[in-house]
Order: structure tokens, then C-alpha cells, then sequence
């Protein structure tokens, strides 16, 4: 029988949220981006599922500021998707949140599609805030961001970007991370997926960033390292970058220990799956996984 | 007649990836750098073959093109090859000051070009590097059609003095010209002849342009020259102005913008030695989107029905 895909229309809210509550929200984003992957037969899997749960924490755990109902609402705060590539990520979570209708993930890569392949702002899709996908420009827009609501605007708005660890072999991500120290920009939160995998290998194989704690250390940054899977340890590196944005002139960079692939057996830290969809096999596969850890969560009782 | 049910269809970036491997079998001063997408581009062979003469220098496209500067101006002949949208414009000064002002013996191989790179979309599919690249001084830029052509090229290239690059795809393309078809850079190829008109093509659109040629001639008898001009710089104005005189009306198609491409260095030549009616067949002045190749060729009207309708357009201006 042929794989049948459907979204529910099931949205999640931006509060806090149990532990069990925020398995439940990332097995779905994950789901999500199984199923648009699958539709689209061409995209980034392994990236997008190893953020899952820091898109989880980020969106839904009340840290970042939005409104879906009136999403350009002038005092939000900004999330910036510097690796553009894993947009599937971003999309499943914008439209878990409510920001358009998520029967529109199936529409991923396709001709006319507001779900371009990389994020175009051009496409008119409610929550991107910029273009993306040439690797290491998105921090700097978010850069930009940060200093007109820090330093023109004087607004308490925050700015949150995501970076991959192959991404910040660009140049100019290091003129970011100069500038971000110089202007002493707290409301930035820079945050590195740090999972080792590129296209052509292993990070630290095809040009090493490391270590990545102490550049951003010396480029005076508050440096916080979590397992990017641990929700506890996500829920509190979001929330003293908050504080620090009150308290501290230092912009924070939270490096982010993840897996690519994470969730999914069969891709979880295999560099091979940063630009794979799943064919028809595997993405049953995929969801029967997903659906045992459903199960468990419930058993579970967190 | 061509039978297009018997061409085969091989990707452009193959012909690329193993004419590196050929030159490095050749000759030892080849070296190849990577931007962390050698097996998209197809240099991943050349690492497997000579892992001593291969460096990985991660994505950083700027410091992999004066990286290579700095080897070429020490007697190495290095190949960097990324997505072409990153290889010219990531690295747009690196190209113009250090590789072409310094005339280094750099080859730069832009992959995954055009709107053919797909669902990637708008950011992936560079339209404008031919633009650019042909006001660079020093600088060959060629774009050839199918993967014989391309690995002609990428020899060619590496068996030459100073900087070239070479625009090439992702996609499979039909494989259409012959292991002992000649290839020169700077000399365009007539493919068929005919004092119609003539249709100028690189890259990919030389395929849809000989189809929309054969359709000219089994529908209507028209009788259209069709030129594949892989190499825009050094351009072969030889052939560009015999067009003109014989034909007195040209169509050019590319994948790229038609705002100062192929079709532009077409039109200069023209104009400065024997003006005739043109039209462009290329992208626009907008962005790409994301989509299937064949579904974006035809979207954007680069495929042969778009090429037959500008001919019949233009023989009505003769
Ligand atoms: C400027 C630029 N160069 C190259 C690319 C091609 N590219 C897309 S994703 C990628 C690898 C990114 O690695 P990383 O940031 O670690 O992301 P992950 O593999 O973890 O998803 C590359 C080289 C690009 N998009 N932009």
C-alpha cells in the first residue's frame, strides 16, 4: 500500500510546558519534517531533525516573543535561520505555532511553493524573517537586527540565530562574532549546532573549528555548552542568555552538542544525511521509530 | 535527423570531476581544493585518486580562491571548485584582484549553476556569473553543454595559462556531442548549418536549441543555424559575425539572466560589426524558484518551444 502523508492541524502553545510535553512537540516537528522531506523527495534531514528539540525549547517553551496572529507585531523578537538549509525544521515549527496552515508543509520545494527550499523572504511565508541559504550571512542580518533593537532603537527585543559548526568556516561569521563583542550586543543569542557533521565528513576532518567555546570566549562572549537533546539543560541556557541580555553587556553563543539525524536510528550522526530525504522505506521506518518513542513517552509518565 | 530517444543523459559535473582526474594523471602539478562539496562537484574523485594533492579547506570560499592564488603564484595549477553561486560571488573580489588582476593560473569550477539545480531554489540557482565574470580581465570563461564537452573543457582548461572558469550543472543532461568532436577554447562549434537564422547557445539550452532547429526545419522548412558558443570569453566573433551576414537574424539562449549574459556578449560583437534583429532567450531580471529542472525550464522558457517561438518572432523582423 502506498504511504499515505497528512498533517494534523494540531498546534502547540508558546508556555511553559512539562518535560513529556516537550518530547511530544518534537516527536512532531520531527514527524513533520519526515513527511515534508518524504513529499518533497529532496532536502536536508539531518539537520533539521538533530534542532528539533532546541526549535522545541525556542518556540514553544515561552522564550522567544511572537504573535502568529499578528506575526510582524513591531515589538517581536527575531529568529534568524542563518543555515538556511535546514529550513523543513523551521517550517514545521512556524506552522506548529500557528503561523499558516500546516497542510502547507506538504507543499515543500515545489513550484510556487511558499516553502521554498532554502527561506526566501520574497515568498511571503508568515515568520521568515530573511532569505537565507548562502552559508554565513544570516548572522550578520541577525547582528543587524540586535543592534538597531539594542543600540538605535533601544527596544528590550531579543535576537535568536541559529548557526551550523560547518557554517562558521566562513570568514565572515568571525566579523560577526568581532563586531557582536565590540558592541556589546546581550540581546544576541548565537546558537551553533554543534554535531560535527558537513557535507563532505566530520567537522573537525574537513576543516577544524575547534575550539569553538573559547573563540567566542575571546571575542567576549558569555559561552554556554548544553546537550542540545537535554530540555532542562536548553530551558536554562535560554534563560540565562534572558538574564544576561538584562544584566550583562556580553552577547551569549550557546553551543549546542547535538546529532544529526537525532531521532531517527538510521540517520542519527551519519554526516551522509545532511542533504538526503527519505525515500518511501525509509520514512516508514522513520515514523514507526517515532511512533514507539511516542509510546514510551506515555509510558513513561514524565 | 537527430533521435533524441537514443541520447543518453549524463550530468555536466561528471565531465568535470574526471577531466580533473585526467589532468592529474597528466600532470602532477595539479592540485584540487575543496569547499566541503567535492562529491557534488565531482572533485571527490580526483581526492580518491590523489589524496597528496587534494586540501580540504571547509566552506570558505574566499580564503580556497586565494589560497589557490598563492599556489598558482608558487607553480601549482589548483582547481577550487563549490555551487557556482558561491565560487564567483562568495569570492567576487578574491576573483577580480588576486585571480584575474594577478593573472594566476587559477581554475575555478562553478557547479550546481542555474535554475536546474531545482528545489534548492532561488539562492542555489546563480543566474549571474556570466555577467560578471565576462568584465574580468585576464579571465576565460566557458560553459560548456553536455559532459564530453565539459570534460574537454575542464583539460583544456588545466592544459592552458591563466584563470578560467567553468560553469557547469547538476542535473543529467543529454549527452550529445561525440569523444572526437573538436573542442577549442574560443572557437564556437556550428552544429548546424543554415542562413535562416541562426539560435547561439551554451550550457544546457544547446540541446533544446538544436531540437527547436530540427522543429524549424520538419514544421515549417526554416533552416536555422545553431552555434554552441561554450566559451563566452575569449569570445569567437569569427563566427558571431558570419551569422549575422549569413543569416540576419539571431536568438541566443542561456540559463542565466538575459541581462548582460552570453546573449549581451553576443549582442556587443553584432552590434559593433553588422547589426541584425536579436532576441534573448534567457532568465528575466527576476530570481529562480524552487521546482523540478524540467518543470523550471519550461516555467521559465528556456526549453525548445520557447526558442522555436523567439525564431519565428525574429524571422519576422528580418
Ligand atoms: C556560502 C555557501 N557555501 C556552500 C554552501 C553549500 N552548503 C550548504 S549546507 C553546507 C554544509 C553546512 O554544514 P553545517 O553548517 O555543519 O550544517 P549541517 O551539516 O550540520 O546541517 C554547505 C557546504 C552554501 N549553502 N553556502
Amino acid at each position: 500500500m502506498a504511504l499515505e502523508i497528512s498533517f494534523s492541524d494540531k498546534t502547540f502553545t508558546n508556555t511553559s510546558h512539562t518535560l513529556q510535553e516537550f518530547s511530544e512537540i518534537s516527536l512532531e516537528l520531527r514527524r513533520d519534517v519526515i513527511k515534508s522531506l518524504y513529499l518533497a523527495k529532496s532536502g536536508h534531514s539531518g539537520g533539521s531533525l538533530g534542532m528539533a528539540d532546541i526549535f522545541a525549547v525556542l518556540f514553544f517553551g515561552g522564550i522567544l516573543r511572537y504573535n502568529p496572529a499578528n506575526w510582524q507585531w513591531e515589538k517581536r523578537d527575531k529568529f534568524v535561520l542563518s543555515a538556511g538549509h535546514i529550513a523543513p525544521i523551521l517550517y514545521a515549527t512556524l506552522a506548529r505555532a500557528g503561523f499558516f496552515p500546516t497542510k502547507e508543509l506538504a507543499t515543500l520545494r515545489k513550484l510556487h511553493s511558499r516553502l521554498q527550499g532554502h527561506p526566501a523572504l520574497d515568498a511571503n511565508l508568515p515568520g521568515i524573517e530573511t532569505s537565507a541559504g548562502s552559508l554565513g550571512q544570516g548572522i550578520s542580518i541577525a547582528l543587524g537586527m540586535a543592534m538597531t533593537h539594542k543600540l538605535i532603537d533601544r527596544t528590550d527585543q531579543l535576537v535568536f540565530s541559529v548557526t551550523g559548526d560547518g557554517e562558521i568556516e566562513e570568514g565572515s561569521v568571525w566579523e560577526a562574532a568581532m563586531a557582536a563583542g565590540n558592541y556589546n550586543l546581550s540581546n544576541l543569542c548565537w546558537i551553533v549546532d554543534n554535531n560535527d557533521c558537513q557535507i563532505d565528513g566530520r567537522v573537525h576532518q574537513v576543516m577544524s573549528i575547534y575550539p569553538i567555546a573559547d573563540k567566542f570566549k575571546s571575542f567576549n562572549f558569555n559561552v554556554i555548552t548544553i546537550d542540545g537533546h537535554n530540555y532542562n539543560e536548553i530551558l536554562s541556557a535560554f534563560n540565562t542568555f534572558k538574564e544576561n541580555a538584562k544584566t550583562s553587556d556580553k552577547p551569549t553563543c550557546i553551543i549546542a552538542k547535538t546529532y544529526m539525524g537525532k531521532g531517527i536510528s538510521f540517520m542519527e550522526d551519519d554526516y551522509k544525511w545532511h542533504g538526503m530525504p527519505p525515500n518511501e522505506e525509509q520514512a516508514r521506518k522513520a515514523f514507526n521509530e517515532l511512533e514507539k518513542m511516542q509510546q514510551q513517552i506515555k509510558s513513561l509518565n514524565l | 535527423m537527430i533521435d533524441e530517444s537514443k541520447i543518453k543523459k549524463i550530468p555536466t559535473r561528471m565531465g568535470f570531476g574526471e577531466g580533473v582526474v585526467v589532468l592529474g594523471e597528466r600532470n602532477p602539478n595539479i592540485i584540487v581544493l575543496g569547499g566541503d562539496i567535492t562529491g557534488s562537484v565531482m572533485t571527490s574523485l580526483f581526492k580518491e585518486k590523489f589524496p597528496d594533492r587534494f586540501f580540504s579547506i571547509g566552506i570558505a570560499e574566499q580564503n580556497a580562491t586565494t589560497i589557490a592564488v598563492g599556489m598558482a603564484l608558487s607553480g601549482k595549477i589548483p582547481f577550487f571548485s563549490s555551487y557556482s553561486a558561491f565560487a564567483a560571488f562568495r569570492n567576487a573580489d578574491q576573483l577580480r584582484i588576486s585571480v584575474a588582476y594577478n593573472n594566476a593560473n587559477v581554475k575555478i569550477g562553478g557547479g550546481h549553476s542555474g535554475i536546474t539545480v531545482g528545489p534548492d531554489g532561488a539562492t542555489h540557482q546563480s543566474l549571474e556569473e556570466v555577467a560578471y565574470l565576462r568584465t574580468l580581465p585576464n579571465m576565460t570563461l566557458i560553459v560548456p553543454s553536455d559532459y564530453n564537452e565539459t570534460k574537454k573543457a575542464t583539460i583544456a582548461a588545466g592544459e592552458m595559462n591563466g584563470p578560467v572558469f567553468i560553469r557547469f550543472g547538476r542535473s543529467a543532461v543529454p549527452s550529445f556531442t561525440a569523444d572526437n568532436d573538436k573542442f577549442e577554447i574560443g572557437k564556437a562549434n556550428i552544429l548546424k548549418d543554415g542562413n535562416d537564422l541562426a539560435i547561439i547557445a551554451s550550457g544546457l539550452t544547446v540541446w533544446e536549441s538544436l531540437m527547436a532547429a530540427q522543429m524549424l526545419e520538419n514544421n515549417l522548412g526554416i533552416k536555422a543555424r545553431v552555434i554552441n558558443l561554450h566559451t563566452i570569453k575569449p569570445i569567437d566573433q569569427e563566427v558571431i559575425v558570419a551569422a549575422a551576414k549569413d543569416c540576419g537574424a539571431i536568438v541566443t539562449a542561456e540559463e542565466h539572466q538575459i541581462h548582460g549574459g552570453m546573449g549581451s556578449a553576443v549582442a556587443e560583437v553584432v552590434v559593433a560589426n553588422y547589426p541584425v534583429p536579436m532576441k534573448f532567450i534567457g532568465i528575466n531580471d527576476r530570481f529562480g524558484l524552487s521546482g523540478e529542472p524540467d518543470e523550471l525550464i519550461s516555467y521559465f522558457g528556456l526549453d525548445r518551444n520557447s526558442i522555436y517561438n523567439a525564431a519565428l518572432d525574429i524571422l519576422k523582423r528580418k
